[in-house]
């Protein structure tokens, strides 16, 4: 059986970090990425920018529709994710325009973190 | 310090500021980075020319320089961050006989992209294109320059993280990515209108910023439009005021136009013509040549304008077009065609919308209804917002009451 682990923070949590917190914080991560690997549990994994960075598509109402700001209402809730590597933001609001989801619902569209300055 | 070179360095600075950061912040998304590494260029060309000289390709050097400062950044940020992944600036200079290319278009793209909320769009444009600070940005849109700089700020984050690229989109599978790119320059162009002159007058940034956009887009005809417009209506800067009151079109005094503005902007919306493609601007700019021709017919041709708006609201319905089409009805046809028009815009639509109060009572004042004229001027004069259409506007109400005591 295959399960999706959604992280939650409250950004104001995060707010205050010091780089070595960041550091720590890898390092506790890496760790528990490790585990999972050695018990052969891990598939994917990947951190994201913050919400204020996000872009949100949907198709619900005719036409493609793309606005600033993470996924806002309450109505849809998260149902899985999926994880893509193109070259860029239009890149990745196409694939999100295609996805069966964005039909009926909205998809939400956030950059890694990972590796990124 | 050698005031002639500083004069200079402020020269290529303004003339190149846009070009520059277009180039430089393409290949990580990175505007911020970029605004930083042109600082620093420019940090140095003050520092280096008064003994050094100024080079034979300033662009060139600032370019050069600036990547190389982009370079150290990176390489700063990948020490911090062993996983940094931006991919590298060439660390070759500039080749001094090449020109450096124009990819401000692709800059603009990126400003009305619709991956950002719409009211940064021309703040946005204003800031990296043209290198305005964000004190006068926010002084034209009435925020304070700290809330403004915060947005940019934030703005230039989300660009940077969810790398919105530099490119210029599809014109067949992307057609609204232009619209956003002209209604972002129009947006400039429209602010506080009456502040002519002023500090927050933004239009000759507009007029700069569509002359750009129509120059580097093909040129694409809504462009072209979007330029003429804006030439036909800087062209009558000069009578829009008498008095400090305001002068509507059909009277202003056309011996003040600029006429050479005119015939260019008339030449700018043949061209446009060519492609056969209407277009909401192309339209507006009809319009505004409709007006223009009053300096060589003598006057207004109200049919014209009748079947522009109408043919301005069935592409692009807006409230103004419509309360703009009643009053070119009811000069046309006769106060109460216009009038009924007005009627059948929906109330709550036009109840604070100052033009329609005032294109209501002068219909009404016309059709005789003196009293109901003066209470419809009433409500235009509380709803308008700057000085001089609420003198023209109680200078009318004057009129017509004193014309009824005679």
């Amino acid at each position: 059986m295959r399960y999706t682990l959604l992280l939650y923070t409250d950004p104001a949590d995060i707010a205050d970090m010091t780089p070595e917190d960041w550091e720590r914080e890898k390092e506790i991560y890496g760790a528990y990425i490790a585990a999972l690997q050695e018990a052969g549990v891990f598939i994917d994994t990947d951190w994201l920018h913050p919400a204020d960075t996000a872009t949100t598509v949907t198709l619900k109402h005719g036409g493609t529709r793309i606005q600033d700001g993470p996924f806002a209402e309450t109505k849809e809730t998260l149902g899985g994710f999926f994880t893509i590597d193109v070259a860029d933001l239009d890149a990745a609001l196409d694939w999100a325009a295609k996805c069966p989801a964005a039909r009926t619902g909205k998809v939400e569209v956030r950059a890694s973190a990972m590796g990124s300055a | 310090m050698n005031t002639g070179v500083e004069a200079r360095i402020t020269e290529v600075m303004c003339a190149s500021y846009g070009r520059l950061l277009a180039i430089l912040s393409a290949r990580a998304s990175d505007i911020a980075g970029a605004e930083d590494a042109l600082a620093d260029a420019l940090a140095r060309a003050l520092d280096h020319w008064p003994r050094t000289g100024i080079p034979d390709q300033p662009e060139a050097w600032l370019l050069t320089t600036a990547r190389r400062r982009l370079i150290d950044m990176r390489r700063k940020a990948a020490r911090v961050d062993p996983c940094d992944a931006l991919p590298e600036e060439p660390a070759t200079a500039a080749d001094p006989h090449e020109a450096i290319p124009d990819e401000r278009l692709k800059l603009m793209f990126v400003c009305a992209h619709p991956a950002i909320d719409p009211a940064l769009h021309t703040p946005l444009m204003l800031q990296t294109v043209l290198g305005l600070e964000a004190d006068r940005i926010g002084a034209a849109f009435l925020i304070s320059p700290n809330a403004m700089a915060q947005r940019l700020v934030r703005v230039k984050r989300k660009i940077k993280a969810a790398r919105i690229p530099f490119r210029l989109p599809d014109e067949a599978t992307e057609p609204n990515r232009l619209t956003a790119v002209l209604e972002a320059i129009y947006g400039a162009f429209s602010l506080d209108w009456l502040s002519v002159g002023g500090p927050d007058d933004l239009r000759q940034e507009a007029a700069y910023l569509a002359t750009l956009a129509a120059h580097l887009s093909a040129p694409d005809p809504e462009a072209l439009g979007l330029q003429a417009l804006i030439c036909f209506v800087i062209a009558r800067e000069p009578a829009r005021l008498r008095d400090g009151m305001l002068v509507p079109v059909p009277e202003q005094d056309t011996a003040l136009w600029d006429t050479s503005l005119i015939d260019q902007a008339a030449h700018l919306l043949t061209r446009a013509a060519q492609a056969k493609r209407m277009g909401r601007f192309q339209l507006e700019a009809a319009i505004q040549s409709v007006h223009a021709a009053r300096a060589v017919s003598g006057q207004t041709d109200w049919r014209a304008l009748s079947q522009l708006y109408a043919g301005l609201r069935q592409l692009y319905p807006t409230v103004g077009a419509a309360v703009s089409h009643a009053a070119a009805v009811g000069e046309d046809a006769g106060p109460v065609q216009g009038l009924a028009l007005l009627d059948q815009i929906a109330p709550e639509a036009v109840a604070g919308f100052q033009p329609a109060w005032a294109v209501r009572a002068h219909l009404l004042a016309r059709s005789g209804d003196v009293s109901q004229a003066a209470t419809a001027y009433d409500r235009a004069i509380v709803l308008a917002t700057d000085v001089p259409s609420r003198r023209w506007l109680e200078e009318r109400r004057m009129a017509i009451l004193a014309a009824r005591v005679i």
